[in-house]
């Protein structure tokens, strides 16, 4: 089976913080990890292909610094990666870069592809399910659960409310959720063999004969930041610092009691 | 020309699901800047009956597309559904839930139609002056005041505003080039409107050509989640924990309390992930939004993530050891104090304060 | 010269951090406090290879290097010394003596398992009459047939308690002096009648590791499991010791800056006077003062690790970097108790346990006048 894993290269959004001043983000010294959806899809691949047979490649799109995100996923067992990078893709929305992303992937050649759900800085969940729309491969997003069933992929679909158990048949894609499972580490062995790996790294001209450069990069992509900025905080309120408990409780009641809670 | 605001109504076995009426009373206040109407969009299986419904909530039209392949939610036939209805009425906007089904077939539409989609939208605005005001309200920003006068009033595109970088920046996303303009909105965010039972419109039915060959993929079981789910978005009261209250018995407390004040428990991300308490009743950016009454946060320290989700709560007590942290920062009454202490404190406080009441 | 470490290096260290942080860091209170190290961490450390890291892949190792290794101790070493010694041990001192003493059949059949994760192996040299002065060693070892037998007992012997394979060294010829008489042997701990482990010996720091006293009463071990040529012991012992001090550098290196760290995240916390007290000038000079302390330490630790590697003569920069690192985790760890006042006095905080760590790594592995008797030695004085 020939399983292709898109993964993103994300800042570690715990860490990102704002300039107080100017309202946009400081990502210096924030360190970059691969997206956890994304990491968890890579877990179930890598266990699919112990499983089953096949290979593991791994697609990210990103600068040239995202390169050790895809040694990472070497590193923890990938067969081979390929680093989708080039100045015309940049700015692109979900649209575009599922547009750039599905070419690529078409020149490699899948049975399955699995993206994350989502990535932690965009939040958008959109590029999986736009990438199967341009492979005209049926999808799956929100899963919880895989296995592989000979030309199918039996899994496990999460709804707020319940779950489906589906039965698809491959060519297909499939969104992960970081509840899949818990990713193994890379091992330090899987890390020396990393850098002795070549990581393809396609531009503009790879994959131009197949791309639309009007639908790409930020030309291309439908959607524009109107404005962005940082979102106000509530203004503090009260707060008692080296209050007894009975004093503390005592100050909740009187604001339970004023507000009509109780 | 494109026209009308389309909401995608989510049902979930036939029931319509909270965040479709949010959608419909907010896309009555855009259609009204624009001057336009609002269409829900009703697919499913025999599920005519609840049409009228959402023309009780501000629909002026509905769209329904019945088909036996449309029971289930699957990803296929629902897009070609909504494709069609694009193809054949050619709305200016379309709205869907930001839900797991939203989610799943608006890209998926977006790219069939070709064009733009915004994702879990939190602000939708077509008028240029209440942007404006809303600029200058309530962000922390560096936009110069100048800029945001300068912005062009006669600006009629959808100005869709989401969080992004797990809540740390805003964004407001504009779709120029291609129609229609559609968003995914975030459950809770949008107020719920006033149902009005006197209210007429007009129903219609679609073929969208669906046949059951549209399925490509197959349901071997539908497993119902074993305990029945609290929406916690329902909840007046939240009592919250999270890191302090150090594992899944630390919540008995909170429960207790919560049951005193008539509420529900939720928790951060924290009690989630460690599996202290069940997903459900997570609250932030990863999990939900809420807006209830009272929200009283327990040795939750406030993670930009965790405030997205509860910030627009009516009024916020905070209970922390670290007077320092960021939910102490906006609660509304920060008390500084060990919450295994003071929270059964707070408890039989409650307890003896309504039996008084009572007695009374 | 470059001192930036290089991308796989870089990504080396990010997973020997994760891997602490995310894995030991819950366990290390509790594993001092019951004085026993976790298997299950033990199993976990093996799967991703961080008892193989300097060895060759065709053998099961990792084949990284001697720099990686020592990224690995200060990592684990950060957030728990005592991870970092079991590391420390089977590493520098068992598997480098099969490496480079052993024959390719002994590779194949006991360094194998040690490197590829399977098996864990500590170091017998020390005695209870036999510390820095190993003329004091009473262990022998007697040929019988094919076999040799052995009795004695070595003490502080660390990983024992669970550990697969000792590296031990007995006396094959006592007319001469140790140095000349000693002969170094591979044996199974688990598997051998004779050899008796004894509890973990009460210790004042790193005390999750295992540290026992092993016993051997008429230990027959066979002759293809002599290490090198009988009579050639002490300089397999002496070579191994050199490779471990590296390993001793990095450890400190870790006590100190994970001591450090945690002194900081508190004194940024932390308000006396009205303000936190890292904002006073007195605790900023002192915590840069500390900070050049442990880079310093560090290089030269990496110094000796590159000669190891570029398969230069490094004893004596071992040495340096052991003297000074060890120097420099005591003063940095005493002073972050001090910086944390009484809140870093307490056991709930980190920094009490690498304070109580820290005084080892003056100790083991060659004493500190060890060290300056090696570096005197090399420094042509006579």
């Amino acid at each position: 089976m020939k399983i292709l894993v898109c993964i993103k290269q994300v800042p570690d959004t715990a860490e990102v913080k704002l300039d107080p001043k100017t309202g946009t983000l400081i990502r210096d010294g924030v360190p970059s990890i691969i997206n956890h959806d994304d990491k968890a899809g890579l877990e179930a691949a890598l266990k699919l292909r112990d499983e089953v047979g096949g290979t593991v490649s791994v697609v990210c799109m990103g600068p040239p610094q995202a390169d050790v995100a895809l040694r990472e996923a070497l590193a923890m067992g990938a067969d081979e990666a390929y680093l989708l990078s080039a100045r015309e893709f940049g700015g692109s929305d979900t649209y575009a870069t599922a547009t750039i992303i599905a070419t690529a992937l078409k020149k490699i050649g899948y049975d399955l592809v699995i993206t994350g759900r989502q990535a932690i800085d965009g939040d958008t969940a959109q590029v999986g399910p736009q990438i199967a729309e341009q492979l005209h491969v049926p999808q799956v997003s929100y899963v919880e659960e895989l296995k592989a069933d000979g030309e199918y992929m039996i899994v496990k679909r999460q709804f707020e409310d319940q779950a489906h158990m589906l039965k698809v048949k491959m060519p297909c894609l499939l969104t992960a959720l970081a509840e899949l499972n818990e990713p193994r580490y890379m091992t330090v062995k899987g890390i020396v063999e990393a850098y002795e790996k070549p990581v393809t790294v396609w531009g503009f001209d790879d994959l131009k004969n197949d791309l639309n450069p009007e639908w790409i990069g930020l030309k291309g992509s439908p959607t524009n930041v109107f404005q962005s900025f940082g979102k106000q905080l509530r203004a503090p309120g009260t707060k008692l610092v080296g209050v007894t408990p009975e004093q503390a409780v005592e100050a909740i009641m009187a604001k339970l009691i004023e507000r009509h809670i109780i | 020309m494109s026209k009308d605001i389309f909401v995608i109504v989510e049902q979930r076995n036939g029931v319509v699901q909270k965040v479709t009426k949010e959608l419909i009373g907010e896309s009555v206040k855009l259609a009204g800047d624009l001057g336009e109407e609002v269409v829900a969009v009703l697919m499913g299986y025999n599920i005519k009956g609840e049409a009228e419904q959402l023309i009780h909530y501000g629909a002026s039209k509905v769209l329904v597309l019945d088909h036996p392949v449309l029971e289930n939610y699957t990803t296929e036939p629902y897009v070609k559904g909504i494709v069609s209805v694009i193809e054949q009425f050619d709305p200016n906007i379309v709205l869907f839930g930001a839900s797991s089904i939203g989610r799943d077939m608006a890209p998926r539409v977006a790219g069939r139609v070709h064009t733009g989609l915004t994702a879990d939208c939190t602000r939708l605005d077509v008028k240029v002056e209440n942007y404006q005001q809303y600029l200058l309200s309530s962000t922390s920003m560096s936009l110069q005041p100048e800029k945001v006068a300068a912005l062009d009033k006669s600006d009629r595109f959808l100005k869709m505003t989401r969080p992004a970088f797990g809540g740390n920046v805003m964004a407001t996303i504009v779709c120029r080039k291609y129609k229609p303009q559609m968003a995914t909105v975030r459950p809770g965010v949008m107020e719920m409107p006033v149902k009005d039972t006197s209210r007429k419109g007009e129903i219609i039915d679609v073929d969208a050509g669906l046949s059951m060959d549209d399925m490509n993929v197959e349901i071997l079981e539908v497993v119902k989640n074993a305990k029945k789910e609290v929406d916690i978005t329902d909840a007046k009261v939240l009592v919250s924990g999270g890191r302090g209250v150090g594992g899944s018995e630390g919540y008995n407390p909170l429960r207790a309390l919560a049951a005193e004040l008539g509420g529900e428990v939720s928790s951060s991300r924290i009690g989630v992930d460690s599996g202290w308490i069940e997903k459900s009743r997570q609250v932030g950016q990863t999990g939900k939004t809420v807006h209830p009454n009272l929200y009283i946060a327990c040795g939750i320290s406030g993670a930009i993530q965790h405030l997205a989700g509860m910030e627009s709560s009516e009024f916020i007590i905070a209970i922390n050891k670290d007077d320092q942290c960021p939910m102490m920062n906006i609660a509304d009454l920060g008390v500084q104090g060990d919450l295994k202490v003071i929270v059964p404190m707070l408890t039989e406080a409650v307890k003896a304060y309504k039996a008084k009441q009572n007695a009374i | 010269m470059d001192f930036k470490l290089d991308k796989a290096h870089q990504l080396q260290q990010q997973l020997f951090r994760n891997f602490a942080e995310t894995e030991i860091k819950p366990l290390a209170k509790d594993m001092d406090e019951a004085e026993a190290y976790d298997m299950e961490l033990l199993a976990k450390i093996q799967k991703c290879g961080f008892l193989g890291i300097p060895y060759a892949r065709e053998y099961g190792g990792a084949g990284s290097d001697t720099l990686a290794y020592t990224l690995c101790m200060e990592e684990m070493s950060k957030i728990d010394a005592s991870t970092g010694i079991m590391i420390s041990v089977h590493t520098s001192l068992c598997c480098s003596c099969i490496n480079n003493f052993g024959t390719e059949d002994q590779k194949q059949r006991f360094l194998r398992p040690l490197i590829d994760g399977s098996k864990v192996g500590c170091y017998g040299l020390t005695e209870p009459g036999a510390g820095s002065d190993v003329q004091g060693a009473q262990t022998t070892a007697v040929k019988d047939g094919d076999e040799w037998v052995i009795n004695g007992s070595k003490i502080f012997t660390t990983n024992s308690g669970f550990a697969d394979t000792c590296v031990l060294f007995a006396l094959t010829d006592r007319s001469v002096p140790a140095a000349k008489g000693m002969t170094a042997f591979i044996v199974d701990l688990k598997e051998m009648p004779g050899i008796s482990v004894s509890d973990n010996i009460e210790r004042m720091g790193i005390r999750a590791a295992s540290n026992c006293i092993v016993s051997y009463e008429n230990v027959r071990v066979p002759a293809d499991r002599v290490l090198g040529q009988v009579g050639k012991g002490f300089k397999i012992a002496m070579a191994a010791l050199d490779c471990g001090r590296i390993g001793i550098a990095a450890q400190s290196v870790g006590i100190a800056q994970g001591a450090l760290d945690e002194a900081i995240k508190y004194a940024k916390e932390r308000k006396q006077f009205g303000k936190p007290v890292i904002a006073f000038q007195n605790s900023q000079f002192k915590v840069a003062e500390m900070q050049t302390k442990i880079d310093a330490a560090r290089l030269m630790t990496w110094r000796a690790a590159v000669a190891e590697d570029n398969h230069e003569t490094f004893g004596p920069l071992a040495a340096m970097a052991k003297l000074f690192a060890s120097d420099v985790a005591n003063e940095v760890t005493r002073y972050a108790v001090q910086l944390m006042g009484g809140y870093g006095y307490c056991r709930e905080y980190p920094v009490e346990r690498a304070m109580r760590d820290a005084k080892i790594t003056e100790i083991y592995e060659g004493t500190s006048e060890v060290m300056k008797m090696v570096i005197a030695g090399s420094m042509k004085l006579k």
